[in-house]
């Protein structure tokens, strides 16, 4: 059931179908340029004949059918050039190690923190809450001076380390906020049986919290993951020489060039690098929000 | 049987599971500690320590590189607080503050109360239009940067297709025109994020309520702000901070669209400090700008805080 008295057609459209259109066609169309643009041969985009927002597959001829395909305007070129005469793939690798190893790092810390914030009544429980919150808040922006000067001094500069040991800065109170409101609503009852029946802590959270608290785990590595993934400032600055680039800085740092031939593949590259998150995104955007705002939805 | 059993011995409130029992190690204070040592090893070394690294860096002359530097006392905050750049910088970061975060939540709130409907489609839509916001930044900043482009933009394009200009928009080679097409990009990657949080929030409006208002002939407006709005204004104030926060904080939009250019003219906190450390070498001047930030940041956050509390956390 709609909202009540909007039962007219007209209403509909007007009310609901033509915003949510107007939304859709603002939000997608730089995604749905980034797409063609990464297909069009380059003569194409220089044509200012031919509709920019279209590929010239279909053409209209003169006589019986009516209609021709030309399929030398859609062109593979861009990505092939990606991989071929770039180092896209070597970007690739490292993004994944990078994101990888920090993921895996933060969601060890973060189901540490989590439980002990989530599951246990301690004095200081509530203090070290709101340090994880706080933490959360502090931007890169804000530190990245001085981190470049404390990874130069550990020897770190431009290896995988740099950003594996410093990526969880931002992913560990970000998962271990997500993890202790996750805890928090299982119930208690279980553990305390276990408990009862000779279990010790340990054993009742390895073996009966932690299974029930998967999916919550499960989510916030997906997070985790997708957060590093697109992590820009610390990867420029720590890992932004040679071939140790992560996607998004290689792109951005080595694919623009002053000529107006870089477009294609600059959009192929932007579409590629975004491909994973979406995909790992579009399956857990419920709980991003919940986990996010956890705070103020229950109760 | 030992869950009932259990059960019971603890609404009797005898025993205590888990505490004073066996080792050391079965106490939850104990416990606890123990399990967050290893996040906060890594929190302490990489984010606390570099902080406090920052602010006594921010009061020194170090260059990039060099390990011999002097203790200057606050010389680089005052010079920064005359540096007309840096004036700018502070007037850029207010201005794309006041001028993304109204739009991101108007648009936000809108949007979501269209998602909050049954309709076909409608998870389609809502993981569809959340795409702006989760995608690598730097990345859907180059299709900004080719909608912007001074030579090929179909904005412009199409603007002169309609004959309502002559010449191609100069998007981000004028000092304003570079500031709003800032702003307009920040507002498309944030909108979502207000929308999603909202749209979480409108769960919790109940139904019934909604209708019976209708039935009592509330109008549109009425119902919204007297049933809806009440009921989600704590998730909007949050999310209206968290953007407040990551706004004023910003960098790649910035840094991969215009550099701070031109001529310095669109600089936030963020690039300015990269290009005072990395591209000019003064790590001492690139923390103090950093570190300006600070005040904002904190304050935001202590509202920020207090808002996630009263709203029932804990």
């Amino acid at each position: 059931m709609n909202i009540v008295g909007e039962n007219r057609w007209w209403q509909r459209v007007l009310y609901f179908y033509l915003p949510l259109g107007f939304f859709a066609v603002l939000l997608l169309f730089p995604f749905y340029w980034m797409l063609i643009v990464s297909f069009k041969p380059d003569g194409d985009l220089l044509d200012t004949q031919a509709n920019p927002f279209l590929l010239h597959v279909l053409n209209r001829t003169e006589g019986f059918p009516f209609i021709s395909f030309d399929w030398s305007n859609i062109t593979l070129k861009h990505y092939r050039y990606l991989y071929n005469d770039t180092e896209f793939t070597r970007w690739l690798w490292n993004t994944i190690i990078v994101t990888v190893g920090a993921t895996a790092i933060s969601l060890i810390c973060a189901v540490f923190i989590g439980y002990a914030l989530g599951r246990f009544k301690f004095r200081g429980g509530n203090l070290m809450g709101a340090a994880i919150f706080i933490a959360y808040l502090v931007p890169p922006t804000l530190l990245f001076i001085p981190l470049a000067e404390l990874v130069s001094r550990l020897h770190l500069y431009n290896r995988y380390w740099a950003l594996i040991l410093t990526y969880p800065t931002f992913l560990i109170p970000f998962a271990s906020w997500l993890l202790m409101g996750y805890f928090q609503t299982i119930s208690g009852e279980l553990e305390d049986a276990a408990l009862v029946d000779g279990a010790t802590r340990l054993q009742a959270m390895w073996q009966i919290i932690l299974p029930l608290a998967l999916p919550g785990i499960l989510s916030a590595g997906i997070f985790c993951f997708t957060l590093a993934w697109n992590e820009f400032l610390y990867a420029l600055v720590f890992m932004g020489t040679g071939d140790m680039k992560t996607v998004p800085v290689g792109v951005v740092s080595d694919l623009i060039k002053a000529d107006v031939y870089f477009w294609g593949p600059l959009m192929a590259a932007a579409i590629l690098g975004s491909v994973p998150v979406a995909i790992a995104y579009s399956f857990f955007v419920d709980n991003y929000v919940s986990g996010l705002t956890a705070g103020a939805t229950k109760g | 049987m030992a869950l009932v059993h259990t059960s019971k011995i603890a609404e009797q409130g005898e025993i205590q599971p888990a505490q004073g029992r066996g080792s050391i190690f079965q106490r939850d204070g104990v416990l606890a500690w123990l399990f967050m040592i290893p996040g906060w090893t890594i929190l302490l070394l990489f984010m606390a320590y570099p902080f406090f690294l920052g602010i006594y860096l921010s009061m020194t002359d170090k260059m990039l590189g060099f390990n011999d530097f002097q203790f200057i006392g606050l010389e680089n905050y005052r010079y920064l607080w005359t540096d007309s750049i840096f004036q700018q910088t502070l007037r850029n970061t207010a201005i794309y503050g006041v001028g993304t975060v109204p739009f991101k939540l108007l648009f936000g709130l809108g949007l979501a109360l269209l998602l909050n409907r049954q309709f076909r489609f409608s998870r389609f839509f809502r993981a569809g239009l959340l795409l702006p916001w989760i995608v690598p930044t730097a990345l859907s900043s180059l299709a900004w940067l080719m909608l912007f482009s001074a030579v090929l933009s179909p904005i412009s394009l199409v603007l002169r297709q309609w004959g309502l200009i002559d010449q191609n928009i100069n998007f981000l080679g004028d000092a304003w025109n570079a500031r709003i097409s800032l702003c307009i990009a920040n507002i498309w990657r944030g909108t979502p994020f207000f929308a999603i949080s909202i749209l979480a929030g409108l769960q919790a409006v109940p139904t019934e309520l909604v209708e019976a208002a209708a039935l009592d002939g509330a109008s549109r407006w009425q119902r919204f702000q007297a049933v809806v709005f009440p009921v989600i204004k704590p998730i909007v104030l949050i999310t209206t901070l968290f953007s407040v926060i990551w706004t004023i904080s910003d960098f790649q939009l910035v840094y991969v669209l215009t550099k701070g250019g031109p001529a310095n003219e669109t600089h936030v906190l963020g690039t300015y400090a990269y290009q005072i450390g990395m591209n000019a070498t003064d790590i001492g001047q690139a923390a103090a700008i950093s570190l300006y930030m600070f005040p904002a940041l904190a304050l935001g956050a202590i509202l920020l805080l207090r808002s996630v509390r009263s709203g029932g956390a804990r």
